[in-house]
């Protein structure tokens, strides 16, 4: 009975021209999203939320910052580290960039093992980018500890505009938070793969359906918006 | 109830080859790498934020287009999806403005009052 309501949509019409395609789908008095699952579809509709929320993050940020008579505090020095005698500018969060982009490389790769019903490769590589995300979430643990004991404040810090302080520990402690629902997201459907949950077509405990292999695909646009949020952190937080 | 068979949602599946992800890989491994430089190097002034906002972008599309798989979706979901994003734009271009008078009436009217 049920089974309308799970069949999938690949049975979409073929697609049309480019703009005229795209007007037929969102016309078409059926689903616009053809060829897309709902469960895609609603995550896309989440992340979009979610640009969003960052948006707002960053927007404010950049009110803070642009409106600001105090100098702001230089990222590149505050974010120094010093290995080996030598001062190294912004060399943690470089090394947590690579991390991410790695963890996004291997989540990549069990999307397409997970599609090639390989179930121990989906597994590791799965595991893998918890792994590496988990890491991630350690780095910034340090570096929140490094900027607290060196004085840093949502109110406040010794090098400049009191702002600072609010939106680093906002914008950082809302992707870190996102890392980590991400990372336990990760672990849940690898231990479901690893199983053959998906194989045998066993019953989810939340909604009692069966799941299919399609939602490594979307844990995967999760962990991927994640590193996209990131490359925005990067580059508007730390280097501009 | 007929029970779900494996081939359920087998041509949703987004199949590539392994190989264009590995080559998205390592692009990203190389734009990171330029944008830690434009730090490193200690670039400054316009140079060093339209690299910033190059390497940026050029990340971004990266991932969005083919680790997120936007590049093989229908354009129905493509433009539902970023449209709304890109005019997040509207809202940065009021924002500037405004901080850049919050900004003005700061430097008129502040220190200047007891």
């Amino acid at each position: 009975m049920a089974r309308a309501a799970m069949a999938p949509t690949q049975t979409a019409l073929p697609r049309q021209a480019r703009w005229r395609g795209m007007i037929a789908d969102w016309s078409s008095d059926q689903r616009a999203f053809k060829g897309v699952s709902w469960g895609k579809a609603m995550m896309w509709v989440f992340l979009l939320s979610d640009t969003f929320v960052f948006g707002c993050f960053l927007l404010s940020y950049m009110t803070a910052r642009m409106s600001t008579v105090e100098p702001w505090p230089n990222p590149s020095e505050v974010f120094a580290l010093t290995i080996g005698g030598a001062e190294i500018p912004l060399i943690l969060i470089a090394i947590m960039t690579f991390v991410l982009i790695t963890s996004s490389g291997t989540m990549a790769m069990a999307v397409n093992f997970a599609y090639r019903r390989d179930r121990r490769r989906t597994a590791i590589l799965m595991l893998v980018t918890a792994l590496l995300g988990a890491g991630f979430v350690g780095m910034q643990a340090f570096e929140w500890t490094k900027l607290i004991e060196e004085g840093v404040r949502p109110w406040g810090n010794p090098w400049g505009a009191p702002q600072f302080g609010a939106t680093f520990f906002m914008i950082t402690g809302f992707h870190g938070t996102h890392v980590t629902i991400g990372v336990i997201f990760l672990l849940i459907i690898a231990r479901k793969v690893w199983r053959g949950d998906f194989d045998r077509g066993a019953k989810g405990f939340f909604t009692s359906r069966s799941g299919r292999y399609e939602i490594v695909e979307i844990t995967g646009l999760y962990w991927h918006f994640v590193d996209l949020v990131w490359v925005f952190i990067f580059a508007f937080f730390y280097l501009w | 109830m007929a029970q779900p068979s494996m081939a359920d949602g087998h041509d949703e599946g987004q199949q590539h080859p392994v190989r264009l992800y590995l080559v998205v890989w390592v692009w990203l491994f190389i734009l990171s790498a330029c944008s830690y430089a434009v730090d490193y190097l200690q670039l400054q002034g316009y140079l060093r934020w339209s690299l910033i906002l190059l390497f940026m972008i050029l990340k971004a599309g990266l991932i969005i287009a083919v680790f997120m798989h936007m590049a093989w979706e229908r354009l129905a979901l493509v433009y539902a999806i970023l449209l709304p994003g890109v005019m997040v734009l509207v809202f940065v271009a009021l924002m500037a403005l405004e901080s850049d008078y919050t900004l003005a009436t700061r430097l008129t009217y502040l220190g200047t009052d007891p």
